[in-house]
């Protein structure tokens, strides 16, 4: 072959965003290279970056290294310059040129116009004020993670999409946020009432305060904000006020440059502008009269400008269907098309559980799917928006449409769930990156890919909003085999292995300990971080409970120290109270360590004993031995382990009683204490029915009738409250101590490390508990015993240990010795 | 004025948990003094508190040459004291020695001579 041509002509991109750079992209696939000299400039100092995570980014999931779509050696490897923070401010049409702000001149054979939008400011004062930010790049990012570190209040403005999403986040960052919406409706543009009304319900339990039909007057405060004014004279106080009421087109270019502007830059199917060498894609343009807001269209934007750029003139752009969900963890929300019937031809049909927070609705047009509403189970999105896209005749369906594939299709002959075989191979799988069915296919086979997170790192598919999770793993399973494992996320950044997959290898391959497992897993840290040593501390713990020796190192402080850390450095001794019981003798105790020790607060906590807060380190030895002497004990209040046993007066002494809930609780706490688990553990027994103990939110509770005892698992109160399911009632006392020892074991075996049994029997399911416990009665003996043996090696009390010298030195500072 | 340093001994290595750290009763300029210890032996001083909130880093879990304050994750690398990903600040770095086993700490000498 003959010298490599160099390029022909110059393409300029204004525009360093999320459509510019895909759309570079697709050109160099299609050999664009070749033929353009490429220039790229951006007005933000940074790399092309993936826009949608800045949510993840603030909420502390992803950091900002995770997000960069293309580094700088992209750019160098592909022959581009780039230009960053430094925006192109004229274009001349006549000499094909552009101008950037400092002073650089580039002429152009074609430009690329890709400026995106900008955030809307509504017209009210304060906006100038330190502390008000938008949400739209990393510096409003940085501005609002600065704001999170030193200040306490925030406040955002609008419900929509990225208000939601950045009240979540400031909120995970440990700010107290309040929330303020025009609308009755949070989301109202993608959600009917109903699901508003559950998102609005599932936000406020997460602490976040809703001030909806809120029309913000006036951003108050002098140096910098101190609140936010509404028009009925509400004043709420903040440190930190988001804007996010929505985008406007970034048109001041264009505009200056005379091309044919609207709301949005006019284009064509082709993406020209009004002039025929000068193209735009992504947020800054309007297509038919349409303006963007997310990234699915314009993918396929990128790849008709791209396939325009080097002569398809046949590539067309056009709309389909657009869904929508929300990144909050544990919040599934989904909505496509249509929100509510049009007129009386439309069909609506919905399905509500409100007791389990769930929601559907469907809107009907003609026979077909035209809209689709989710909350609480959003599995079938996908589908949905597969029968509206294709323009499905649905009429043969429509009584069982609303509750879901599974069932409507059951009968028909087709398998149950997503039919993988049956998506086209151009199928947009993921719409947020825009990967297609053939690409990640092609990833599976040539790399051999066989975990999600495999796939998630090879093609980025899945790997943003986490909508189409449910699709990428059903093309793994159709791809890899039927029945092939899709293990869960990885345990954390050093591996690729989920906790499931590390757990049985530490059985099967006998590894005991924590540098064998990583040895067999070739970590990519050779001490593993944070977030691995602990859980691997526990599942070796749990496995060998004979051989290991435990790893203080690798526990969080207060698991190691026996005690909680408070924000001032000092720590809270909580002993157990058996079952919530005390006596004079060890309220004297307290009384007189309290004393002795200045303590400055001793509280009754939520769990039915009593906290001594503000213990300064080098006394918690002293402080427990004195406990131990009235026989008071650690209550591992720090512990991913058994905490309380709470109790209500049962039988001995309320009317109601029916058993001797008191004692029972008592028995139950003496099996159980000094265990170890993927998460804390609390139980509870109530009397009778009026539950008193509030046994129905504790991991496991005991509700006591006149017949026996009612068994219920898996409650939570904490964050997303979970009310237990019932699990199975016995007659006496000998059976709820076995059926708690066998589940406890169970939970131990199986559950995830810092996952709750909650969120555990919400992934397995009650009927898998069912199965391994109260079916299978020999299964449910060994696990209980197998229990009994490992409590036979953590028995003992540990801050009894303590206070007579063993691990001394974690508790006294080290002394300072002589000057050299 | 050059600043000079008062090297203190705090103590055989030995008195460090691998993979952890101790604060000192020392002080230095009114803040509380950590020294960590790597799994390979290497050790680090640093001012014991945590430039988010001043949580005690020596109670932090430390891999590699990482430690991750124990009040709000914030990791924060050993060599230079910075806050890692997209935290920022810093918590400040006491020159270390080890002579024959023992760990010396430099500390700046207020007003030229040993205080
Ligand atoms: C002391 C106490 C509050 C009080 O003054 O009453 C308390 C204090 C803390 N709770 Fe709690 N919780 C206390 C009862 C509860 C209860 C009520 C109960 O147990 O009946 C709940 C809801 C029930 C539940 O867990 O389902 C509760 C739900 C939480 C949660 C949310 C758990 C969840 O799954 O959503 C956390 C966060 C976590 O564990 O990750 C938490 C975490 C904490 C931590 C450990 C926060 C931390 O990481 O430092 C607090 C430690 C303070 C300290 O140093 O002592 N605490 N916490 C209560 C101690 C009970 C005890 O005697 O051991
Ligand atoms: C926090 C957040 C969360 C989101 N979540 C989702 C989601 O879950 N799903 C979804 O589909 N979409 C989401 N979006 C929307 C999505 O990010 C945008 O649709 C997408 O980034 C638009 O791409 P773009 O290239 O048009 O604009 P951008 O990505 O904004 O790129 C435009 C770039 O051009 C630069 N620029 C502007 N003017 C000039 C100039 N004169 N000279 C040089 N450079 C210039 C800008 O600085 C910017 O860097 C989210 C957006 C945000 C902010
Ligand atoms: S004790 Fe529990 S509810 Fe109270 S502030 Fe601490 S974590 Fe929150
Ligand atoms: S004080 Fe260290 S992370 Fe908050």
């Amino acid at each position: 072959m003959g010298q490599p041509s160099r390029p022909l002509e110059d393409l300029v991109v204004v525009g360093n965003g999320m459509a510019g750079m895909r759309t570079i992209e697709e050109l160099l696939k299609l050999g664009g290279g070749r033929r353009y000299r490429i220039h790229v400039f951006g007005a933000e100092p940074h790399v092309n970056y993936n826009r949608i995570l800045l949510s993840s980014v603030l909420a502390g999931d992803k950091s900002l290294a995770d997000i960069v779509i293309n580094p700088r050696a992209w750019y160098e490897e592909n022959g581009i310059t780039l230009i960053t923070g430094d925006p192109v401010s004229r274009i001349d049409r006549q000499a094909r040129t552009i101008t950037s702000a400092s002073g650089r001149v580039v002429s152009y054979h074609r430009l690329l116009i890709a400026t995106g939008s900008r955030p809307l400011a509504p017209p009210i004062p304060g906006l100038e004020l330190p502390g008000v930010s938008a949400f739209r790049d990393i510096a409003d990012v940085d501005k609002m993670l600065a704001a999170a570190r030193e200040h306490r209040r925030a406040v955002v403005i609008g419900g929509g999409l990225l208000g939601l999403e950045a009240a979540w986040g400031l909120k995970q960052r440990g700010m107290s946020v309040a929330l303020v919406h025009l609308m009755p409706n949070l989301m109202e543009r993608q959600l009917d009432e109903a699901a508003g009304q559950l998102l609005q319900r599932d936000l406020d339990r997460r602490g976040i305060a809703f001030f909806t039909n809120g029309q913000t007057e006036e951003i108050l405060g002098r140096e910098r904000v101190e609140g936010v004014l509404l028009a009925d004279g509400r004043e709420i106080p903040a440190d930190l006020v988001v804007l996010a009421i929505g985008i406007r087109p970034n048109i001041d270019l264009a505009r200056q440059a005379g091309l044919e502007v609207n709301r949005g830059i006019v284009v064509m199917d082709d993406l020209r502008t009004s002039d025929p060498g000068i193209f735009a894609v992504g947020e800054c343009v309007e297509h038919r009269g349409q303006v963007f807001g997310l990234v699915a269209p314009l993918w396929d934007q990128a790849k008709v400008c791209a396939a325009q750029l080097t002569g398809d003139e046949r590539a067309l752009f056009s709309t389909r269907a657009l869904s929508t969900s929300l990144k909050i963890t544990g919040i599934d929300v989904f909505s496509a098309g249509a929100l509510t019937a049009a007129d009386a031809g439309d069909d609506e049909i919905t399905l509500r559980d409100d007791s389990r927070g769930r929601y559907k609705k469907i809107v009907l047009r003609d026979g077909k799917l035209v809209g689709a509403v989710l909350y609480g189970d959003v599995s079938d999105g996908p589908w949905y928006l597969q029968l509206m896209q294709a323009q499905s005749d649905v009429s043969g369906l429509r009584d069982r449409l609303v509750f879901g594939r599974a069932f409507a299709e059951a009968g028909t002959g087709k398998p149950p769930g997503i039919d993988i075989a049956a998506l086209a191979e151009d199928a947009q799988i993921c719409g947020c990156n825009g990967i297609a069915k053939s690409t990640i296919v092609a990833a599976i086979k040539a790399k051999g890919l066989t975990t999600l997170d495999e796939v998630r790192a090879h093609t980025k598919a899945s790997a943003s909003c986490g909508q189409c999770t449910g699709l990428v793993q059903a093309l793994l399973a159709h791809e890899v085999g039927v029945g092939a494992e899709v293990p869960a996320a990885a345990l954390c950044g050093c591996t690729r292995a989920g906790h499931d997959e590390i757990r049985q290898a530490i059985r099967a391959r006998g590894l005991k300990t924590m540098a064998e497992v990583r040895a067999a897993f070739a970590w990519s840290k050779p001490d593993g971080c944070h977030k691995c040593r602990p859980a691997l501390n526990y599942y070796l713990l749990c496995a060998w409970p004979e051989d290991y020796a435990d790893d203080p190192q690798s526990r969080f402080v207060n698991e190691r120290v026996h005690a909680n850390i408070q924000k001032d450095g000092t720590y809270s001794v909580v002993p157990r109270m058996w079952g919530g019981l005390t006596n004079p003798a060890e309220l004297r105790a307290i009384a007189d360590v309290a004393e002795r020790f200045h303590v400055p607060t001793v509280k009754v906590t939520g769990g039915q004993r009593l906290d001594l807060l503000g213990v300064r380190k080098e006394d918690l030895p002293a402080v427990w031995g004195d406990l131990n002497k009235a026989g008071l004990v650690s209550g591992h209040a720090y512990a991913k382990g058994l905490r309380t046993v709470k109790t209500c007066v049962g039988s001995e002494w309320c009317r109601f009683g029916t058993q001797d809930s008191t004692g029972l609780g008592v028995k139950l706490e003496k099996m159980c204490w000094g265990a170890w688990t993927p998460h804390k553990v609390k139980l509870a027994v109530s009397g009778c029915p009026r539950n008193c103990a509030e046994a129905t939110i504790k991991d496991l509770g005991i509700v006591c009738v006149e017949a026996g005892y009612d068994i219920v698992v898996g409650g939570n109160g904490g964050m997303d409250v979970r009310v237990s399911d019932p699990l199975v009632r016995v007659a006496g006392e000998a059976a709820v101590l076995e059926y708690t020892g066998a589940f406890l074991q169970l939970y131990r075996e199986e559950g995830r490390y810092l996952e709750r049994t909650a969120p555990w029997i919400a992934r397995v399911g009650i009927d898998y508990v069912k199965r391994r416990l109260v079916e299978d009665a020999d299964g449910r003996r060994a696990l209980h015993a197998r229990f009994l043996h490992a409590q036979t090696f953590v028995q003992s009390d540990p801050w009894a240990a303590r206070a007579a010298g063993s691990a001394a030195q974690a508790f006294a500072p080290l002394p300072a010795l002589a000057e050299a | 004025m050059r600043d000079t340093l008062t090297w203190r001994n705090v103590g055989p290595l030995e008195n460090i948990p691998v993979r952890g750290a101790r604060r000192l009763c020392l002080q230095s300029a009114g803040r509380p003094v950590a020294i960590f210890r790597t799994a390979g032996d290497e050790v680090f001083a640093l001012i014991d508190e945590c430039p988010h909130r001043r949580g005690p880093l020596s109670e932090g879990i430390v891999s590699g040459t990482i430690v991750t304050c124990p009040l709000h994750d914030w990791a924060i690398e050993l060599c230079d004291g910075q806050a890692v990903g997209p935290d920022e600040g810093a918590a400040r770095t006491l020159p270390v020695r080890i002579i024959a086993g023992q760990i010396f700490i430099g500390l700046p000498t207020v007003g030229g001579g040993p205080a």
